[in-house]
C-alpha cells in the first residue's frame, strides 16, 4: 500500500493487491514495491523504480540504444535468421513458437548486437532479449555474439555484453549447448588479442549462459539484485530438500562470495564501464 | 522380472532363464539336451539381435544410465597401465565425481580425465552419482593445464547425469568453474580426446568435453537438459520423457548423422556391460586411431581445427 491509499478512508479504498498489472497506459506499477508510477518518470529512470530501486527488466535492444551514444551506432548480424535443423516439436513446434516470439518482440533471435561508442570510446556491445524464449541461446544468438566478439578482437574495440538468459535453448538440443563451446572459444581468443571484456549480467542469467561468456568477462559485473546462477533455485530445492537461504544466487551474494567483480546500479552504467575501459585501454576518463 | 535385465529386454531374460532351467535338468539327467540348449542359445542372440536393431532413444538412455554399464575406472583399469591418480584443485577440496591422472596408453603417457560414478551406495554417495562440483572441474582444468605443460595428449571420459545442482556448488562457482574449462580447452596446445561412455549430461559433460576429436559409444547418450528436465519444462510433465528424448536425438548415430561427434565405438551385442573386456578393447582401439591421427597434426593446425570446428557448430539462414 503507498501513501496515497493510507491516505484514504477504508469505505473508499479499492483493493487492487490482487491485480498482476496495470494495463497500458500512462501509469506502471513496480512489481517490487507495488508503488504506482508514471511511466515517463520510469523510462526517464531507466526503468529503475524511483521508490524502492529495483531495476526492472528491459528489453535488449532499449538496453544498448540507452547506453551507447547516440551518435554511431551499428547493428551486427541482424539478417541471421533461426532456423529448425532438428525439426523439434514438443507442445508446440519449435518453428511455431519462433514465429511467435518473432511477433512478441519484433526481434528475430534473442540477441542484439551493436557496434557503437560509450562516451566516445568505440565498442561493441550485445544484449540478450529475455522476453523471445527466455533469452535462451541457440545457434542465432551464439553466432551473433562471436560476430560481436571477431568485430571487436578487429576493431580492437572493448566487448560488453548485458546477459539475460534462462540458458540454452532446448530446441535446439545439443546444438544449443555447444553455443556455450563457441562462444568461449572465441572470447579465449579475444582474451589473446588482449582486447577487454565486460559482461554484465542483468537479472536473470542462468544455466548455459551464466556457466559459458557470461562468467568469463576480465570484469563481472552485476545489476543489483539479479539473479545468477547455474542450477535454478527450484532445481536446487528438490536436490538439497532444503530451503534455500537468503539472498541466495543474488547479485549480493555472488558478490559475497567472490564471482562477480562489482555491482553497478543501472543509473551509473554508462559512466563506470566507461571509466574501467577508458583505464584498461589507456585512455583518459572519458 | 530379472533386474539384470531392463524392461525391453524381458523376453531375453525368459529366454535366458529357460536356458538356465535346462541346464540345470541336464545336470541331473541323462537325456541329452544339448541340442535343445543350443536351440535356445541362437534364438537368444537373435533376439538379442532384433531388439537392439530397433531400439528407441529412451532405451538407448536406460542403456547408457545401467547400473551395470562399465563406468571410467572399468577402462582405465583395462585399457591403461601405470595409472597414477592426481588428487584435488589445490583451492578447495578433491572432487571425487570427477578423477585424473597420468597413465600409459600402449607405452605413451596420457593424461586421463574422468567423470566416476559409483558402483555401491557408499561409493554412489562418494562420488555423488557422478555429478561434479566447481572443484571438480577446477581440478581437471588443473590437470590438462598440466598435461598441456608436458606435451601429454589428454583424454577425457564423459558420464555424468550432470554438473551437481547444490548450494556449495553455487556458492563456489560452478558456472564460472565450467565457463573457464570451455575457454581453457580450446586453446590448450595438446590434442585432446573426449569420448562420451555413458551419459553425456550437459554443460557437465561439455565442461570436460572440448577437444579434437569426439567419440561415442553406440548406446551413450549427450544431450543439453537430461529427457526428464526437457519433458518437465516443455511437456509440463516428466513422464514425457520418451518422447523428448526422442525429440531431442541424443543419441551417438543421431548425433553422427548431424556431425556433432567423429566416430562411434560399436559396442557388443546386448551393449557394453555384456561384455566389459570387449568394449575396453574397441575403446582403446578407438584411441589409439585417434591419437596416431592427431599427432601427425602440427600443433598450431590442431588448434586452428579445433577453433574452426567450434565456429562451426549450428544452423541459422543468412
Amino acid at each position: 500500500m503507498n501513501w496515497f491509499t493510507k491516505l484514504l478512508p477504508s469505505r473508499i479504498r479499492t483493493e487492487t493487491s490482487t491485480k498482476k498489472s496495470i494495463p497500458e497506459g500512462l501509469w506502471d506499477k513496480c512489481n517490487a514495491c507495488g508503488a504506482v508510477l508514471y511511466r515517463a518518470e520510469i523510462e526517464r529512470n531507466l526503468y529503475v523504480c524511483p521508490k524502492c530501486d529495483h531495476h526492472m527488466r528491459v528489453s535488449g535492444r532499449w538496453r544498448l540504444e540507452h547506453f551507447l551514444d547516440e551518435e554511431g551506432r551499428i547493428e551486427l548480424g541482424e539478417n541471421l535468421k533461426p532456423v529448425d535443423a532438428l525439426k523439434f516439436k514438443d507442445l508446440k513446434k519449435y518453428k511455431d513458437r519462433l514465429i511467435q516470439a518473432q511477433k512478441a518482440t519484433d526481434e528475430s533471435d534473442a540477441m542484439v548486437v551493436m557496434q557503437g561508442h560509450l562516451k566516445s570510446l568505440p565498442v561493441v556491445t550485445a544484449a540478450f532479449e529475455f522476453r523471445f524464449m527466455g533469452g535462451s541461446m541457440g545457434a542465432v544468438v551464439g553466432e551473433r555474439f562471436v560476430r560481436a566478439v571477431k568485430m571487436a578482437g578487429e576493431k580492437r574495440a572493448p566487448l560488453i555484453c548485458f546477459s539475460a538468459s534462462g540458458g540454452a535453448r532446448m530446441q535446439e538440443a545439443l546444438f544449443s549447448l555447444m553455443q556455450m563451446a563457441k562462444t568461449s572459444a572465441a572470447l579465449a581468443r579475444l582474451s589473446q588479442q588482449g582486447v577487454p571484456f565486460i559482461s554484465v549480467m542483468t537479472d536473470p542469467t542462468m544455466g548455459g549462459v551464466s556457466a559459458s561468456l557470461a562468467m568469463l568477462g576480465d570484469i563481472n559485473v552485476a545489476e543489483p539484485n539479479a539473479l545468477i546462477g547455474f542450477a535454478g533455485p527450484r532445481v536446487i530445492e528438490q536436490t538439497v530438500r532444503e530451503t534455500l537461504p537468503e539472498g541466495f544466487q543474488r547479485s549480493e551474494f555472488l558478490l559475497e562470495h567472490g564471482a562477480i567483480d562489482m555491482i553497478i546500479d543501472r543509473r551509473d552504467m554508462r559512466d563506470r564501464l566507461a571509466r574501467l575501459l577508458s583505464m584498461m585501454t589507456h585512455k583518459p576518463t572519458p | 522380472m530379472d533386474l539384470n535385465f531392463l524392461d525391453f529386454e524381458q523376453p531375453i531374460a525368459e529366454l535366458e532363464a529357460k536356458i538356465e532351467e535346462l541346464r540345470y535338468v541336464g545336470s541331473d539327467n541323462e537325456i541329452n539336451i544339448g541340442e535343445e540348449i543350443s536351440r535356445l542359445q541362437t534364438k537368444s542372440r537373435e533376439l538379442t539381435e532384433s531388439i537392439f536393431s530397433n531400439l528407441k532413444s529412451a532405451q538407448i538412455a536406460q542403456l547408457a544410465r545401467h547400473p551395470q554399464r562399465p563406468y571410467f575406472l572399468d577402462y582405465v583399469q583395462r585399457v591403461f597401465t601405470d595409472f597414477e591418480e592426481l588428487h584435488g584443485d589445490r583451492a578447495y577440496a578433491d572432487d571425487q565425481a570427477i578423477v585424473g591422472g597420468i597413465a600409459r596408453l600402449d607405452g605413451r603417457p596420457v593424461m586421463l580425465i574422468g567423470e566416476q560414478k559409483g558402483r555401491d551406495t557408499k561409493e554412489k554417495v562418494r562420488r555423488n552419482f557422478g555429478m561434479p562440483r566447481p572443484e571438480g572441474y577446477r581440478k581437471a582444468k588443473r590437470l590438462m593445464e598440466m598435461a598441456e605443460r608436458f606435451k601429454l595428449p589428454i583424454l577425457t571420459f564423459i558420464d555424468t547425469p550432470g554438473a551437481y545442482p547444490g548450494v556449495g556448488a553455487e556458492e563456489r562457482g560452478q558456472s564460472e568453474a565450467i565457463a573457464r574449462n570451455l575457454f581453457v580447452m580450446s586453446k590448450l596446445k595438446t590434442p585432446i580426446v573426449c569420448t562420451v561412455i555413458g551419459e553425456g549430461g550437459s554443460g557437465g559433460a561439455l565442461a570436460i568435453g572440448v577437444g579434437d576429436r569426439m567419440l561415442m559409444l553406440e548406446y551413450a547418450t549427450y544431450s543439453v537438459i537430461s529427457p526428464e528436465g526437457c519433458a518437465s519444462i516443455l511437456w509440463k510433465s516428466a513422464e514425457k520423457a520418451p518422447e523428448a528424448a526422442e525429440a531431442m536425438g541424443l543419441t551417438a548415430s543421431r548425433l553422427k548423422e548431424l556431425g556433432l561427434i567423429d566416430y562411434i565405438i560399436g559396442e557388443p551385442l546386448g551393449a557394453a556391460h555384456r561384455d566389459v573386456d570387449a568394449i575396453a578393447e574397441a575403446v582403446k582401439q578407438a584411441l589409439l586411431n585417434s591419437l596416431e591421427h592427431l599427432e601427425t597434426i602440427p600443433i598450431d593446425k590442431l588448434l586452428d581445427q579445433r577453433y574452426e570446428r567450434m565456429m562451426s557448430y549450428g544452423n541459422y539462414n543468412e
